[in-house]
């Protein structure tokens, strides 16, 4: 894309930031880079750790992906609340509509059915 | 001419840029068109997800996910990942300044560490294996190695499209064509990364901990 291009408010492809010096790219790759370090390191330190209450940790370690997720979205892919990204944004807030039903869904529809179902030995007693 | 001038202003004040109507550039298309493919791909993890945390438990017997993992490989698998991303943000930043050597010293960073990568995660598949714990052990390892597996698939393709990319740019240079191709290279690059955190998260670290 030409810069004369880039210079208007056009839209933006998913991955393409708007032109700032050199330096400040790669910085913004830097902060990515620390904040994903520091998510990751948390994440595998609370996993294996006795010091906090132990119910919390699975909670912690989503929170944690979640987070290191979006860095990764704003630092790495440049999906920001920028007018310009709308549709790369509303294409996301799609996507993760369907994943959250297909996640949420089955956790949730498996675990009534367990819940519900006899236990297999006795469903074993009936067939007789 | 006032009146075409506030007219202009209102079009800017509610959205509608008038002076840049008309069809997206080719690179805008191309990179939301693989765009939506990656949000597709993620969808399609998204079920592989699902039926691993469906089956945590379904152990038949066998080891479970606590037994089986080595969090430090996990740890270094993730690190090399998430540096071969900033490699590849490296080389997106050189391609935009048409940097030749930059470019390709960015990219063989990120194919290593890549690399790397698979190396680690096919010797813990093959150590596996060795052990019994193979994906027809059980429902849990069935899931285990078909979404860890997918991924480390999509990361070998990734891998030879890497290698495709440096091998254009050395040949043909930074023309746009090429560009828009390095463009969707980098979105999936930097997309693995992004389902490579779900993984170790939820089948590592939380895989470990039930």
């Amino acid at each position: 894309m030409s810069d004369v291009e880039l210079h208007h408010r056009a839209d933006l492809a998913p991955g393409d930031e708007e032109q700032v010096s050199v330096k400040l790219r790669v910085l913004g790759y830097l902060i990515g880079l620390g904040l994903a370090i520091v998510l990751t390191a948390t994440s595998f330190f609370v996993a294996g750790t006795d010091l906090v209450w132990q119910p919390s940790i699975p909670v912690a370690i989503i929170v944690l992906a979640i987070a290191q997720m979006g860095v990764h979205l704003v630092f790495f892919l440049h999906i920001t609340t920028d007018p310009d990204n709308t549709n790369n944004v509303l294409a996301l807030a799609f996507g993760l509509l369907i994943v959250f039903l297909v996640i949420g869904g089955s956790l949730w529809i498996m675990a009534n059915l367990n819940h519900n179902m006899l236990p297999m030995d006795q469903i074993m007693q009936m067939q007789r | 001419m006032s009146i075409a001038v506030s007219h202009g202003h209102d079009a800017t004040l509610i959205g509608l840029d008038s002076e840049h109507a008309g069809p997206a550039s080719k690179r805008i298309v191309t990179g939301y068109g693989f765009w939506i493919f990656i949000l597709s791909d993620m969808v399609m993890f998204s079920c592989f997800f699902a039926a691993y945390a469906v089956l945590l438990g379904e152990t038949n017997g066998g080891p479970s996910g606590a037994e089986l993992f080595n969090l430090t490989n996990v740890a270094i698998e993730t690190a090399c990942l998430l540096f071969s991303s900033f490699a590849c943000g490296m080389a997106y930043i050189a391609a935009e300044e048409r940097n030749h050597m930059w470019f390709q010293i960015a990219m063989a960073i990120t194919c290593v560490l890549g690399l790397a990568f698979l190396a680690i995660e096919f010797h813990e598949f093959a150590d596996l294996v060795a052990r019994g714990a193979g994906p027809s052990r059980s429902a849990l390892l069935s899931a285990f190695f078909t979404l860890v597996g997918c991924h480390g698939l999509h990361v070998s393709a990734g891998t030879l499209w890497l290698l495709t990319m440096m091998a254009q740019v050395f040949a043909k240079g930074f023309r746009a064509d090429i560009l828009r191709r390095f463009l969707c290279f980098a979105l999936f690059w930097h997309a693995l990364d992004i389902i490579w955190v779900a993984v170790f998260s939820v089948v590592y670290l939380l895989g470990s901990a039930v």
